[in-house]
């Protein structure tokens, strides 16, 4: 099997999707000409012209309002953010205008659509260019919210989400744009609302989402070493989130870490600790931890930055502490 | 127009009885932009508009029975009782809505007009809002694209004078705010909105532009508000004169149209007399359907929050069997 970028798992699905349904066309801020601001439509512009890859102004709310009037009259578009910093200024159009149009119409006009572009954390990006908005958006009933972790999620993700007729938020990472992975040569799509696990143990149940899946393998990979296994649980959507797989889990390891790259208050972390005590209470050894960013914006010196991060010594950590383990 | 007018007066009486709650804008006094604009459409063109809808719908062609029903949150409204007054939809009319945040749907329009260029089509796109959105960010972006793309969209500013309370020279740096469109190079006009068929006249400009050369417009429609902002809202006393409101008032958009037909020599008070019976009828039937439609279910409540299907069967089935 083919090993590629995550970057290049993308730029496959839109192609693919691109090439399979003409309603599907791109917009965004630097998609054409200059080929992504992360090389993610990188030949699109090329193959498919101007009018299904469209360079925007820097327009954030305008031209997501534009996709969503494309989309009520049953074009798909797919609109990219350069960063969901930059879709702030859009957030009316994601969450009053698509998040909301189907149900205030009482059904007449669905929203085919998909938000997408990195999300979280990079290097020394600092307060404004360096936050996770999963929580915020996965708040909204009427959106579907997606966070893939690896190349072959991402493109069957992707997939699946251009082929949805509900809006759907997809959330990339500017530090998963190079991360590898097998990615197979033939169509396939990874459905939405399924959780995967995506490594196996018996002592402790990691949840993680996005970029946390790698950190959660690494502690998985490590912790193996000293004899600690581990139920790696990667949500991949996290609106609908898949509770089952989640639920299952905990009742084998009956202790669970919640990781995610947001902040701590009202994060997902939250909502899957509460999933937890209500479907898995009699099966806790422990209470629920979460790793989380620490609850300031983004610093940018680099030792303060690190330890604003959840990363994987921290999980280790809450790993042991849920064992009642000495680290 | 005498529609629209008897079936607002009937909905504020709605209002009064508590059979229509919420939010609850009316129209009356700016009848003649939203019938005049809309006349000049085709079926399968387009209409956005913001939340002061009723008469636009009703112009548009939903029936008075549906969108009756819709205010009183009934299961046979166009929206199925879930929109409300503010968000009137209606599929087989190209109406997109009836939209509540100020400026918002402006956007939206552009997306309308990009689809259709998308698909090379020449329809056009019709999108109403008041003339305190033209400070919103949203309706700038909107307008940049729409010209810089050559899209066929009509942009309405319906300038009634107040955003709620605040008066256009306390709001706008200009108050001539067609030329707004100056910064994007894009046609506009002054237009007197309480003129039926100069209304019809400027937007049949505006739509030959759209359709044969995929030009933009930005219309400045100056009428007035013989209501509140909203049913909670008074009608004079705070932030305008009982004076000021009753001199606009001496130009109500029905008196000048009968005026204009009785001059035309094809009309009289006898014509008058039946017809305003016949509209009387229709409104009250409009009621009675509405209070006699069903309140949505309890399970409707769950429904419509997302679709169960995909862009075509082979997806769905790959989907459903992983």
């Amino acid at each position: 099997m083919p090993v590629i970028t995550y970057r290049d798992a993308l730029n496959q699905a839109l192609r693919e999707e691109m090439q399979r349904d003409d309603r599907v066309f791109l917009m965004g801020e630097e998609v054409g000409v200059y080929q992504g601001a992360y090389k993610v439509s990188k030949g699109l512009l090329q193959e498919f012209g101007e009018m299904r890859v469209v360079d925007t102004p820097i327009t954030e709310l305008g031209f997501a309002g534009v996709g969503v009037g494309a989309a009520m009259v049953g074009l798909r578009p797919i609109v990219e953010f350069m960063t969901w910093n930059f879709a702030l200024l859009a957030l009316d159009q994601v969450v009053n205008a698509a998040a909301k149009m189907l149900y205030m119409s009482g059904g007449q006009y669905p929203m085919p659509m998909v938000f997408r572009g990195p999300n979280g954390a990079a290097l020394q990006l600092s307060a404004q260019h360096s936050q996770a908005w999963e929580s915020w958006l996965a708040h909204i009933p009427g959106l579907k919210v997606l966070a893939p972790g690896t190349p072959y999620d991402a493109k069957g993700l992707l997939k699946s989400a251009i082929r949805d007729d509900n809006p759907v938020v997809f959330l990339e990472g500017e530090m998963l744009y190079n991360t590898k992975g097998e990615v197979p040569e033939e169509d396939y799509l990874v459905p939405i609302g399924k959780a995967e696990l995506k490594r196996e143990g018996e002592h402790c149940t990691i949840v993680s989402h996005g970029k946390m899946v790698l950190v959660a393998m690494q502690v998985a990979d490590q912790l193996a070493k000293e004899g600690i296994t581990i139920d790696v649980v990667d949500l991949r959507t996290i609106r609908p989130m898949d509770v089952d797989t989640v639920v299952t889990s905990v009742r084998k390891t009956n202790r669970a870490v919640v990781v995610e790259e947001g902040w701590e208050f009202c994060g997902v972390g939250a909502q899957v600790a509460d999933y937890i005590q209500r479907e898995c209470f009699d099966d806790l050894d422990a209470p629920v931890l979460r790793v989380h960013q620490a609850d300031v914006p983004m610093p940018y010196a680099k030792a303060i930055e690190k330890a604003a991060k959840p990363d994987v010594r921290k999980t280790i950590d809450a790993v042991k502490r849920v064992m009642y383990l000495e680290s | 127009m005498l529609l629209q007018r008897r079936f607002e007066e009937k909905v504020a009486e709605a209002y009064a009885l508590g059979k229509i709650g919420g939010f609850c804008h009316l129209y009356i006094g700016q009848e003649a932009v939203g019938t005049g604009a809309i006349s000049v459409l085709r079926d399968d063109d387009y209409v956005v508009t913001s939340y002061r809808d009723h008469g636009q719908a009703l112009a548009r062609g939903i029936t008075p029975r549906a969108v009756m029903a819709e205010l009183f949150g009934r299961s046979d409204g166009c929206s199925k009782g879930k929109g409300g007054s503010m968000h009137l939809f209606d599929r087989n009319t190209n109406f997109l809505g009836g939209h509540g945040i100020v400026g918002g749907h402006i956007p939206l329009a552009t997306g309308v007009a990009f689809a259709i260029k998308y698909r090379g089509g020449d329809q056009v796109c019709l999108c109403f809002f008041g003339e305190a959105a033209v400070n919103n960010g949203a309706f700038h972006e909107a307008l940049n694209m729409a010209a810089l793309w050559k899209l066929p969209v009509i942009y309405v500013i319906e300038n009634n004078r107040y955003g709620m309370g605040t008066a256009l020279e306390r709001a706008s740096a200009i108050n001539d705010i067609a030329e707004r469109a100056c910064s994007y190079d894009m046609p506009n006009e002054v237009v007197d909105g309480q003129d039926v068929f100069v209304v019809r006249e400027a937007i049949a400009r505006a739509v030959t532009r759209a359709r044969k050369e995929h030009t933009p417009t930005l219309l400045e429609m100056r009428t007035y508000r013989f209501m509140g902002h909203s049913m909670s809202d008074a009608v004079s006393g705070t932030y305008r004169t009982k004076e000021e409101l009753e001199e606009h008032m001496k130009r109500d958009p029905i008196e000048v149209l009968r005026g204009q037909m009785e001059e035309m020599g094809d009309w009289n008070d006898e014509n008058m007399t039946t017809l305003d019976n016949e509209v009387r009828e229709v409104v009250e039937d409009s009621w009675n359907f509405a209070d006699n439609s069903p309140e949505p279910s309890i399970e409707a409540l769950h429904e419509n929050v997302l679709v169960d299907t995909t862009s075509d069967a082979e997806a769905s089935a790959a989907v459903a069997g992983d």
